[in-house]
């Protein structure tokens, strides 16, 4: 048995929860092999083999693989799927939109968004938004599966020298291009990986009232969310969505100003080791998972906020 | 060109999801069912680039117990033209339900096929890719905006770093996000004729596929309880209690 964990990277670099998906591939058995597909893509296949839990590197190179098509990497990853009896990536939008064309070409049934390896055919899985958890196993001979990164620990990212063989890409699949990302760049720590995030939902009444916002989480260092209440009104922009339908966080702490806590959003947030709401409607079913929770106008409570912060000056960069 | 949309019967969003003691499932006996939230946005987007001319048949299918057909019915009552029913028991594989809808497509032939992104209850997010790699076709996945050109279509992607817009030939998968449209309600007399609209009925079986599950659900609980918390009085001393008792800043 050996694993093959598809990367997610940036062809300089890897994206940080492709080392949360190590943790939790090495944990189905410890031969585990990384696929780098990229283009100029040396820098991130080097990443991977200094990961200590890494193996082996399997490294290819083309331009058509630049931006990541699903239709091009689908018959790569196929190609060198052969000899491993689990293929694995993270449960982003990367991996979301991967793992699935994959495995139905390899008539399997993909085992999605698993929070807990229990046994090499045995995973745990949150569904119904994270009302229930099942135990699944999986009776495929080759298994897809794809990983909550957030419920995995980052895995030690040095040390390692496993070695980078070059492997055979496959043909351009020509009917999908790609056009443009338009993707918000910002100093802020990245929402998934945040020790502290903090998040407007539609209480905050407009994107420009997101100022309160954005002068804690400079403070504290945070990562800011959102409701998709708050990103469909445009107060701001889609990649800060947390909840069932987009982003899964699980910060130190999460602060919820102006969100009722809808079960979609709980999805995203309630394994927050600290959480806090702040909230005018004291029966807000937020409440139900705050370990502290504010009832008062937030237009009040924010700038009070800010001003509690700027008096202790133990706050950690 | 003629689109076809897949909807899926689940506990409505607004339920408070219970499972069962036995740990062999969540409760459903009398719980609202509705449509999954964003195939209600595949079928709407598809009702109108028809209505803007750009198409010319809008065809909804469901895959599922004998009920599902109310999500094909609400489909016709929002201006789909026909509809079709796939009977097929227990527990559905996002691979067996694509299996099935690649055996429709080959015999309807659509230009496109429109579906949700997620089902909220299994919460898989599989069965749109699996069907375009099934059929090898191009995939569109968690679309926000679909812009229809003569033989292709441009479509804007929520993806985790902001927006990605790609361009796939026809025909094509598109998997829809909630973000993509704002889908109207069926008035009564749209009801009424729905009703009258043709639903073909077909089976997994007449179609020669085994849907049987490759994946055992072994138990489903509940997950862990967060204990409860406290109100605090003021704002000076929720941050007393974050840097003294969590230790969190
Ligand atoms: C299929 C599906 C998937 C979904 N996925 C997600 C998801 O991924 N993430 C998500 O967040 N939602 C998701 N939703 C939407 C979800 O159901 C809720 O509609 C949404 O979370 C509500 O956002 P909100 O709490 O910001 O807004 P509201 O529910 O309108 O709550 C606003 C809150 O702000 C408070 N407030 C207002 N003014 C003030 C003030 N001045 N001071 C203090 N408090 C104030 C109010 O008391 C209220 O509690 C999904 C829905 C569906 C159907
Ligand atoms: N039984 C079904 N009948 C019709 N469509 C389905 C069915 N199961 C899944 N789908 C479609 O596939 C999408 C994604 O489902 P899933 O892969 O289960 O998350 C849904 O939004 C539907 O559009």
């Amino acid at each position: 048995m050996s694993v093959l964990l598809i990367a997610e990277h940036t062809n300089k670099e890897l994206k940080p929860f492709t080392l949360n998906a190590i943790t939790a591939a090495s944990q189905i058995d410890q031969d585990l092999h990384v696929l780098v597909i990229g283009h100029n893509s040396d820098g991130a296949a080097k990443a991977a083999s200094a990961v200590p839990l890494v193996k082996k590197v399997i490294q290819i190179e083309n331009p058509i693989y630049e931006n990541y098509l699903a239709e091009n990497f689908t018959p790569v990853i196929i190609k060198h799927a052969e000899t491993y009896s689990h293929l694995v990536c993270s449960a982003n939008t990367f991996g979301k939109n991967l793992m699935p064309r994959i495995a139905a070409l390899m008539d399997c049934s993909q085992v999605s968004d698993i929070i807990k390896v229990i046994s090499p055919d045995t995973f745990l899985r949150p569904i119904y938004a994270g009302n229930a958890f099942a135990t699944v196993k999986s009776n495929d001979k080759k298994k897809c599966v794809t990983i909550r990164p957030t419920s995995f620990d980052a895995a030690p990212s040095d040390g390692g020298s496993a070695e980078i063989v070059k492997g055979d890409g496959a043909d351009e699949f020509t009917l999908t291009k790609f056009v443009k990302k338009e993707e918000v760049k910002s100093d802020r720590p990245e929402l998934g990986t945040a020790r502290i995030v903090i998040s407007g939902g539609r209480g905050m009444q407009s994107g420009d009232n997101f100022k309160l916002i954005t002068a804690i989480a400079d403070k504290l260092n945070a990562a800011i969310g959102a409701s998709r209440a708050a990103v469909d009104a445009g107060y701001i922009t889609n990649d800060h969505q947390v909840g069932q339908t987009g982003k899964v966080v699980v910060p130190d702490l999460y602060i919820a100003v102006g969100i009722s806590g809808a079960i979609q959003h709980l999805a995203g947030m309630k394994e927050s080791k600290v959480i806090v709401a702040i909230n005018k409607d004291g029966e807000a079913p937020i409440f139900s998972v705050a370990d502290y929770g504010l009832e008062a106008d937030l237009f009040e409570a924010l700038p009070q906020f800010l001003e509690e912060l700027n008096k202790l000056n133990t706050i950690q960069k | 060109m003629k689109i076809l949309v897949a909807v899926k019967r689940v506990i409505d969003y607004n339920v408070q999801v219970r499972v069962k003691e036995d740990g062999t499932g969540v409760v459903t006996d009398n719980v609202k069912m509705s449509t999954n939230p964003p195939d209600d946005n595949a079928v709407e987007e598809a009702v109108k680039i028809k209505e803007s001319g750009k198409a010319t048949e809008v065809i909804a299918i469901t895959i599922g117990e004998e009920k599902a057909q109310e999500t094909v019915r609400k489909a016709l009552a929002v201006g789909a033209d026909r509809g079709i029913h796939v009977k097929a028991d227990g527990i559905l594989e996002p691979l067996a339900v694509s299996k099935i809808l690649q055996k429709v497509v080959e015999k309807e032939k659509p230009d496109l096929v429109f579906m949700g992104k997620q089902a909220i209850d299994d919460d898989c997010n599989q069965t749109g890719q699996m069907l375009a790699a099934l059929l090898n076709w191009p995939q569109a996945t968690f679309a926000s905006k679909i812009e229809v050109k003569d033989k292709s279509l441009d479509v804007t992607r929520e993806v985790d770093e902001g927006l990605e817009t790609i361009s796939v030939n026809v025909p094509a998968i598109v998997t829809c996000d909630l973000r993509l449209n704002e889908p109207r309600y069926a008035s009564l007399p749209n009801i009424m004729k729905a009703k009258k609209k043709p639903l073909e009925q077909l089976s997994a079986t007449d179609l020669g596929i085994d849907t049987k599950p490759r994946i055992e659900q072994i138990k489903v609980e509940e997950p862990p309880k967060r204990k409860a918390g406290i109100k605090v009085g003021s704002v000076a001393e929720l941050v007393q209690k974050l840097k003294n008792e969590a230790k969190v800043i």
